[in-house]
């Protein structure tokens, strides 16, 4: 076994564990640290498919930026395991209704693959910034624009809504 | 093969992150020796001057004092988080110094070892990310302490890290414009090359403004005076660490000497030639002696940093916490934004 198929079986197991424990774990902030680890493990695959960009953009944007959000109002709000509430019995049933919808919706666009890319092992350079940054601003740079001008919207509207008070 | 690791090359790796890594402890060791002596002058006192000539022996008595006191964990306090809080800090301070160029190369053993432990094409990247890491030691420490007053010295540490988070790498990308690479190394090769000693070629001429932005965020993201409202001791009794004692809270007091630290040799690093010795063409010199004026170059930029950090701490009063905000928001984001295009402008226009 070469370190690479080690490296890679260590970094999955750590996934999914780490979600599991995030799904299962009562305190939402533990749940958020669970949450920020599988970030992480992500991390590491991208490192393993030499994509090291899309490595430390997911670690700058999510666990740096999103997760210390997720955990700045979690804490704000003070919410424990004992303060949360015990939830209905209906809401539980939509909840597993809705997540099981999404897995058959994932599970379906997976199988559908009908052309398999075996993932290339260290030598692909797709994920480099070079070649990212050419694909992005040649191939896609109006969808990619279109993105960001969405973006910039979402951010002043979340701008109006904070100051509709004055 | 990206992972095709001989053993040599993890002998050499494990020596050489050994060696950085005590190298910036006893750096920031001699910090707080620095800062007390700093502020003794800028006071008219004389400063610690018992242990050892002139002091210097004091740090240790610090590390040892801290070391012997009580241990107190407090009764409702998450544990394990509360632990992970000083532990988390001390790593991420430390993580950045992987990336940095120390020097050129070096021959030892037949062997050309490069002064740079991760060589990556992404570093300036890298030290972004670990820096962004680097609120998550303060948020969970002040959480775990169960302390009201921890908890807003952690919120407040935290809204200010992120809210600087931004100018900075704003203030960084219009360096990346110029320079057109992530890599460190390459950005201080570049830098060697320039008129009047190799002086004319450093970034701070290209980019004076944004390296002032930098330079504010990175005193912003140390925590560090005028900035320190984390730990601001008449509003918030003691901060983020409240509730830490003995050497949990040498931990975190000694994780902002080594963050001081690491951005004094980034700033040098990006914008002031990193191992670059003005005026000395190292090429003249045998690979060994290149190498030592070069690490000797980045010790002494990082020094006068440190002394420049210590300067304005004993010199500027601590901010108001809302002009701490409109500083950032109003006037370093807009100024961050207004350098980066008047870059791109330049760029365009000179490389017509």
């Amino acid at each position: 076994m070469s370190i690479t198929t080690l490296a890679f079986i260590l970094l999955s197991v750590m996934a999914v564990t780490c979600a599991i424990m995030m799904i299962t774990s009562k305190s939402p902030v533990n749940s958020i640290l669970w949450l920020i680890l599988v970030f992480f493990a992500i991390s590491g695959h991208y490192v393993l498919l030499n994509a090291q960009f899309l490595a430390i953009v997911n670690i700058i944007v999510y666990a740096g930026a999103i997760m210390v959000l997720f955990l700045f109002v979690v804490m704000l709000m003070n919410l424990n395991a004992d303060t949360e509430p015990v939830k209905n019995y209906r809401l539980q049933l939509i909840g597993v209704i809705s997540g099981g919808s999404l897995l058959l919706v994932l599970l379906s666009a997976i199988m559908k693959v009908k052309e398999q890319h075996p993932v290339q092992m260290n030598i692909g350079d797709a994920g480099l910034v070079k070649s990212l940054g050419m694909t992005l601003f040649k191939d896609y740079v109006l969808p990619f624009e279109i993105s960001s001008v969405l973006f910039l919207s979402a951010m002043i509207g979340a701008v109006i809504i904070g100051k509709k008070e004055n | 093969m990206l992972l095709a690791i001989s053993l040599a090359l993890i002998i050499e790796k494990f020596i050489l992150i050994a060696v950085i890594v005590s190298v910036s402890l006893v750096v920031a060791m001699y910090a707080t020796w620095g800062e007390r002596k700093v502020a003794a002058i800028l006071q008219d006192r004389r400063g610690p001057n018992r242990a050892g000539p002139f002091g210097i022996l004091q740090p240790l008595a610090d590390g040892l004092k801290l070391f012997f006191k009580e241990e107190i964990i407090p009764n409702f306090s998450s544990k394990f988080l509360f632990v992970l809080g000083p532990a988390l800090a001390m790593l991420t301070a430390t993580m950045t110094s992987a990336v940095i160029p120390w020097g050129d190369k070096v021959e030892l053993f037949g062997r050309e070892i490069s002064l740079q432990i991760a060589d990556v094409n992404i570093g300036i990247l890298y030290v972004f990310g670990v820096v962004s890491l680097g609120v998550y030691g303060i948020m969970i420490g002040s959480w775990a302490s169960n302390n009201k007053f921890s908890l807003m010295g952690g919120l407040r540490a935290a809204s200010q890290i992120i809210s600087y988070e931004l100018a900075m790498g704003i203030s960084l990308i219009a360096l990346l414009m110029i320079t057109g690479t992530l890599n460190l190394k390459e950005i201080v090769v570049q830098q060697q090359q320039g008129g009047w000693g190799g002086l004319l070629g450093w970034n701070i001429i290209k980019q004076p403004l944004g390296f002032l932005i930098f330079l504010i965020c990175a005193f912003a993201e140390c925590n560090r005076t005028p900035f320190d409202l984390a730990e601001a001791e008449n509003e918030l009794i003691g901060g983020y660490h409240t509730e830490y004692s003995s050497m949990k809270l040498g931990f975190f007091l000694f994780s902002e000497y080594i963050n001081m630290f690491i951005s004094s040799v980034i700033m040098s690093t990006l914008y002031f030639g990193g191992y670059d010795m003005p005026f000395v063409d190292e090429s003249a010199f045998s690979p060994n002696i290149a190498a030592l004026i070069g690490v000797a170059a980045v010790m002494i930029k990082a020094v006068l940093f440190l002394l420049f950090f210590m300067w304005v701490r004993w010199t500027i009063p601590r901010f108001r916490y809302d002009q701490l905000m409109r500083l950032g928001w109003k006037i370093l984001i807009p100024l961050a934004l207004a350098n980066m295009l008047a870059t791109g402008a330049a760029i365009l226009y000179f490389n017509k």
